[in-house]
């Protein structure tokens, strides 16, 4: 059935039609404005877009104020499932190739050789048990990307400027590592640069080694894919610039493109030492 | 590239005027997040609105005034608010709901700008409500998959209807050549429109692409 927002809806009905603009849905749209005046919600198109108005702005008031509430814990849990999943994953995946490499003649390794094995007929109560636990690595598998396209879709609304430029699932990670979006936008760059190296930190501190360049936010493109005489440079841009997303994404929330503007054209500037062959005096010209 | 450069014809309630001694692209309302006004007219920041580069450098949009538009990926309302000053019914998705708070605000000043908090991906959830045969679909999503939602949203298009996309390259790659990810953009959204026109929108945007599309509903 497809049905507009307004089908079968009292026309003084203000909280019904909000509701209904917010969980409705329908395969596809319609000549929705025809159909009301049709059916006598409304008395002429006018009066349909009058209403509809009305229902969208308190539908939109009401479910931005719920969603605010929609908080980066949800994501801090999910990021860190996401890597328990993928560590158990990966693990279990080992000891399953083991075992099936002692029943069957080809057994590839990893999850793709638990996807393999799982797809086996069993005829043995040990197969059956074999394949069983190929089962569960697949399982832990599929779950892992769900929560990744779950951290995908959250992301952005939680923390939008963090999440564009630091990527949704390095975003949470950032936000799990600090205990929370609240937590990240408190601390000073420095603190988000070596954020997920405190252990190379605390061997620093205690005089045991070198001041870590960079923690988690190594696994960014931006790090990760600058030259290592630059790295250091690269990771501080990049902390700093993550460090004001995160104080927009809590304080105010607005997404600002001029931000990633900036990074991107600063990243462009340190990559570009590696084409003319600038000397780069670590430390130098960096905020 | 010069600001002058466009000539395609602006739509009914879109002038160009000239504000601290520049010539921009304006439309009458209220002012929404702090832009130059001169009487009821208010400059439309180019360098802030991808429309707006599209249209201040002579891309045809097919528009002409009045029109009924759907806009994905509205945030806060910045270019949204010029349409909606100048087009008929405005649908304005957006899935952020901090920036939507300040759309709400640009929505309270103009009667035909409808917001809606949803995902552009599930059109589905608001397919309930935006209705059929829009004459165009704007969208300026930036994240991953903008031509994923280009496709999924062809079905709210009129058959002679526009869609005003805009490309960001780094959304789909941050290390990609953007002439690379323009390619494949445009590829798949063959599996819904054919391409009018495309441009490249600096030096308002960089490494955006503008495209002019109409449904391609020949199967
Ligand atoms: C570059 S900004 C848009 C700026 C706006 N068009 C303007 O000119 O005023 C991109 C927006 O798209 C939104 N967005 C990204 N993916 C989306 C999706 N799947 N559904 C709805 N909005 C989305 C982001 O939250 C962000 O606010």
């Amino acid at each position: 059935m497809n049905d507009g927002w307004f089908a079968g809806l009292d026309p003084g009905d203000g909280d019904a039609a909000a509701r209904r603009i917010r969980e409705g849905s329908a395969p596809e749209p319609a000549d929705w404005p025809g159909l009301a005046v049709e059916s006598g919600f409304a008395d002429d198109e006018a009066d349909y877009y009058d209403r509809l108005r009305e229902a969208t702005l308190a539908a939109t008031r009401a479910a931005v104020t719920e969603r605010e509430r929609a908080d980066d814990q949800q994501l801090v849990h999910a990021v860190r499932a996401m890597d328990d999943c993928e560590r158990t994953a990966n693990e279990l995946a080992e000891r399953a190739a083991e075992w099936a490499g002692a029943l069957f003649d080809e057994a590839g390794s990893g999850v793709d050789g638990a996807r393999a094995v799982a797809e086996r007929d069993p005829d043995t109560a040990a197969e059956r048990r074999a394949v069983s636990l190929a089962e569960r690595v697949v399982d832990l598998a599929d779950e892992t990307e769900e929560l990744e396209r779950f951290i995908e879709e959250t992301a952005p609304a939680v923390a939008p400027n963090l999440a564009e430029m630091a990527g949704p699932v390095l975003a949470s990670r950032l936000m799990a590592l600090a205990g929370g979006l609240k937590p990240l936008a408190r601390k000073p760059s420095g603190t988000v640069q070596v954020l997920g190296a405190e252990d190379a930190l605390f061997a620093h501190l205690a005089g045991r080694a070198p001041s870590p360049k960079h923690g988690i936010i190594y696994t960014h493109d931006y790090v990760r894919g600058t030259r290592p005489e630059d790295r250091g440079s690269a990771a501080r841009a990049f902390a700093g610039k993550l460090a004001i997303a995160a104080r927009i994404d809590h304080y105010s929330g607005d997404y600002r493109p001029d931000l990633h503007e900036e990074l991107r054209e600063r990243m462009a500037a340190i990559r570009a030492r590696a084409d003319d062959g600038t000397e780069n005096a670590e430390g130098g010209d960096d905020e | 590239m010069s600001e002058e450069s466009g000539d395609g014809a602006l739509p009914a309630g879109v002038e160009r005027r000239t504000f601290d001694g520049e010539r921009r692209l304006a439309t009458r309302g209220k002012p929404v997040y702090g832009e130059p006004t001169d009487g009821a007219w208010r400059a439309w920041d180019a360098g802030r609105s991808k429309l707006g580069a599209m249209i201040a450098s002579g891309m045809d949009v097919g528009l002409s005034g009045g029109e009924t538009v759907l806009y994905l990926g509205a945030a806060s309302g910045t270019t949204v608010s010029h349409v909606a000053d100048f087009a008929g019914p405005t649908y304005a998705v957006e899935f952020a709901p901090r920036p939507v708070r300040d759309l709400l605000d640009a929505a309270a000043d103009r009667d035909r700008l409808f917001p809606l908090l949803k995902d552009a991906r599930k059109p589905d959830t608001y397919a309930h409500v935006v209705e059929s045969d829009v004459d165009a679909v704007v969208q300026d999503v930036a994240t991953r998959g903008q031509a994923d939602v280009a496709v999924r949203n062809a079905q709210f298009l009129a058959d002679d209807g526009r869609l005003l996309l805009a490309v960001k390259a780094r959304s789909e790659d941050v290390t990609a050549d953007p002439a690379d990810v323009f390619e494949d953009v445009l590829g798949t959204l063959t599996d819904a429109y054919e391409v009018l026109e495309t441009a490249r929108l600096e030096p308002y945007h960089e490494d955006h692409l503008g495209v002019v599309a109409t449904p391609d509903r020949s199967e």
